[in-house]
């Protein structure tokens, strides 16, 4: 079924670049990447993120990394391509998209990725907990979010129900450990 | 009824600190109205036409007299002084201030309160048959597994910008009164022949502009497998749920086009991953959670007391009529649950004042263990009340005017708050429920039709369950101009239907005169004590169109 969102436009197409980084629950001194959405066309700057299958057709250049698009459906062949890679990038087309949160989990838990997963794109600062809990090394926010916020915002909580990427026992289970 | 331990109590905490640090960041202008829009929904705020609305959970519709208390107290000091009950067990409050919100949420949090995902494309309050653990009918209490739904469904981290909102109906009843067909997910509760517990899972139900009954996913899942079956089919609508059309977003839609087996396989597939993984429910789990559930200490009910009971019911007409509409049978011998009726013509059906609210806080101290439930009627059911008690009861609701014999009729009317308040609307829907009670008010009339489901929308979002009103009414919007379009042969229960709509639309003042033709054909055609929905079935649309729109 078709179901990308945003087609990409002619502006999309120039490579982003964000300055602040969180990278392993610290704002990282620079940021080197930058995210290029052309699906035909390699971008002149590197390091770069680029679409999955341009990646794909250049794999001998090893300053370029993959970025999955929010429709990507993860396959064990895809996840056995991705997985010798330091980072792969998945991008949030608006953050109102909830695919990419899907997308981590299963490259961390059921593929055992163990290298950067970076968020790109519409990364903001009160989506960063949940990115965190499902696998999200790595955010590269928002030009307009305020660095100091996402410090604040990373760890939002100290008690979660579900298991996720970080804690592999449900709240009910640890529960009951804690009562016998 | 579930008590919060330090866990659930330090996550509400949190969230409400989380909020409030959004809220100022909102207000400084440093979280623009985009941004914040999602935040404020996933804790129930909405900005509304007059002003903001807060929608409170109340989890699978049980509430504590002290909590109770507490609700009344923030709509006097935060509101006008009362509350709305929904069709989703919730309560919204129509006047805060949008920066008091933090505040409000910090005093429900103090009563073990909140209004998580009330709102927004995240997965929604779960709600229940209203009278879970004490229905003669019930094959298994869905109270604990509601809990253990709401628990893995609060904070996901996965599914917090799902396509659309997700909603998940439980019933463990034979009779089927949480509507689960007309679900995201709908869960049924049952046992095979070795008296194991199984979940029947349905998926692709919902009301909405394209209103479709669920299909069966699953037909025997076994119960340790609930939770991770769930993320299963969540993670599938997740991932392939339409994002471009927001009308075709929610998951009956993409169970449409992918068809039911198709579903059915990507879920299996992702759920072998899942299957026995570390959300697996094992004895221990759901012991806990029954634990939160106990049977309350029921006094004995002396035989007496029931054949006193069933006197004073044949002797005084009003007590009977009290008795037949809003006081069900209960599994306990000796016991009722009584409903308390929100439907007044003075008020909006499921508002509440502050007032009242104690009151009933007061009543369930006194008469139901001080625990009460929330309809998806739009009503209150105090679900242990002793035989010799209810006379009483009757008595007090009377003063309280709760006490409307009108249960299950056509008086009964369920609601949205429509365009009065509500920013969706294309047309209000108070005043029409107003207008039908006050031109349908004759007891006996009401009786002789029997029960009947009148379901009122203000708008295609179907927030009043238009669709499955054995007569439904919608407000369209034509022009700039309110029209209403009436529906029949709706209904929510195991042989769920959606209704047929008549033609064309009506004018506002003309809805009255509408209805009361149709029930004109209904009690001209029935058989003899044959219910509307059933005269409807036999006889189909055609005289209920011919009649309503004769020259």
């Amino acid at each position: 079924m078709p179901n990308n969102v945003d087609t990409p436009t002619e502006e999309a197409l120039v490579p982003v670049h964000v300055d602040h980084l969180l990278l392993d629950g610290e704002l990282a001194a620079e940021n080197a990447w930058c995210v290029s959405y052309d699906a035909v066309n390699l971008p002149e700057q590197r390091p770069a993120f680029v679409p999955l299958a341009l990646w794909q057709a250049n794999k001998q250049d090893d300053e370029l990394a993959p970025l999955l698009l929010s429709d990507t459906e993860l396959n064990a062949e895809l996840a056995a391509e991705l997985n010798p890679l330091s980072v792969v990038a998945i991008d949030f087309p608006s953050f109102t998209d909830g695919r990419g949160y899907s997308i981590a989990r299963l490259l961390r838990e059921r593929f055992e990725y163990a290298g950067e997963v970076r968020a790109v794109g519409d990364v903001l600062v009160d989506q960063l907990d949940y990115m965190r809990r499902c696998g999200f090394n790595a955010m590269a926010l928002r030009d307009d979010q305020h660095p100091e916020d996402a410090l604040r915002l990373l760890n939002s909580f100290s008690v979660r129900y579900q298991t996720d990427v970080e804690e592999r026992q449900a709240l009910f289970e640890r529960r009951l450990a804690t009562s016998e | 009824m579930y008590r919060y331990d330090i866990h659930d109590q330090t996550l509400v905490d949190e969230r409400v600190a989380q909020f409030r640090d959004q809220m100022d960041r909102y207000l400084a202008g440093r979280l623009g109205e985009e941004e914040f829009r999602p935040l404020r929904l996933q804790n129930g705020l909405y900005i509304q036409r007059h002003a903001p609305m807060l929608r409170i959970a109340i989890p699978y519709g049980m509430l504590a007299s002290y909590q109770l208390r507490a609700l009344a107290d923030i709509t006097r000091r935060y509101d006008r002084g009362y509350g709305h009950f929904t069709t989703r067990q919730n309560l919204q409050l129509n006047w805060p201030a949008q920066e008091d919100v933090p505040d409000i949420l910090a005093e429900l949090a103090k009563v073990q309160m909140h209004a998580i995902q009330t709102s927004g494309n995240c997965i929604r309050n779960t709600t229940s048959d209203q009278f879970a653990g004490i229905a003669n009918d019930e094959v298994e209490d869905p109270r604990p597994w509601c809990e253990l739904i709401r628990q893995w469904s609060t904070l996901h981290p996965e599914f917090a910008y799902l396509p659309r909102k997700f909603k998940i109906a439980v019933t463990g009843a034979a009779k089927d009164r949480a509507a689960i067909q007309v679900h995201d997910i709908g869960l049924r509760l049952w046992r095979n022949e070795e008296g194991e517990l199984r979940v029947k899972v349905l998926a692709g139900g919902g009301l909405g502009r394209t209103p479709m009954i669920a299909e069966v996913v699953r037909e025997d899942l076994p119960w340790q497998h609930l939770l991770t079956y769930l993320e299963a089919c969540v993670r599938v609508y997740n991932q392939f749920g339409r994002r471009d059309n927001k009308f075709k977003a929610r998951i009956k839609i993409l169970v449409k086009a992918l068809g039911i087996e198709e579903y059915r396989r990507r879920v299996d597939e992702e759920w072998a991953h899942l299957k026995d993984g570390p959300q697996t429910l094992n004895q221990a789990a759901i012991d806990v959670a029954k634990g939160h559930f106990p049977e309350p200490e029921r006094r004995p009910v002396a035989e007496s007391a029931v054949v006193n009971f069933e006197r004073l019911r044949s002797e005084n007409r009003s007590f009977a009529r009290f008795v037949t509409n809003n006081v069900t049978d209960h599994k306990v011998a000796g016991y009722k649950a009584v409903t308390l009726s929100l439907k007044r013509r003075e008020h909006a059906p499921g508002d509440v004042t502050a007032d009242q609210m104690d009151a009933v806080a007061d009543l369930a101290d006194r008469y139901s263990f001080s625990e009460m439930r929330v309809t998806h009627e739009q009503n209150l059911v105090l679900s242990d009340v002793p035989v010799d008690e209810i006379e009483a009861l009757w008595n007090e609701l009377e003063a309280l005017g709760m006490a409307n014999p009108t249960v299950g009729t056509l008086n009964d009317i369920i609601c949205c708050p429509g365009g009065d308040y509500c920013s969706l609307a294309n047309a209000v829907s108070i005043p029409i429920a107003q207008a039908l009670q006050e031109r349908f008010e004759d007891l006996d009339f009401l009786y002789d039709l029997g029960p009947l489901d009148l379901n009122i929308s203000g708008c295609m979002n179907a927030c009043g369950h238009h669709h499955v009103g054995h007569i439904g009414i919608l407000g369209v919007d034509k022009k700039g101009e309110e029209f209403y379009q009436i529906s029949i042969g709706g209904n929510s229960t195991d042989d769920v239907s959606l209704g047929k709509i008549l033609g064309p639309s009506f004018f506002r003042q003309d809805v009255p005169e509408v209805v009361e033709k149709v029930l004109q054909v209904y009690v001209a055609e029935r058989h003899e004590d044959e219910h509307f929905l059933d005269t409807y079935r036999r006889i189909g649309l055609k005289p209920f169109k011919e009649r309503v729109y004769a020259k």
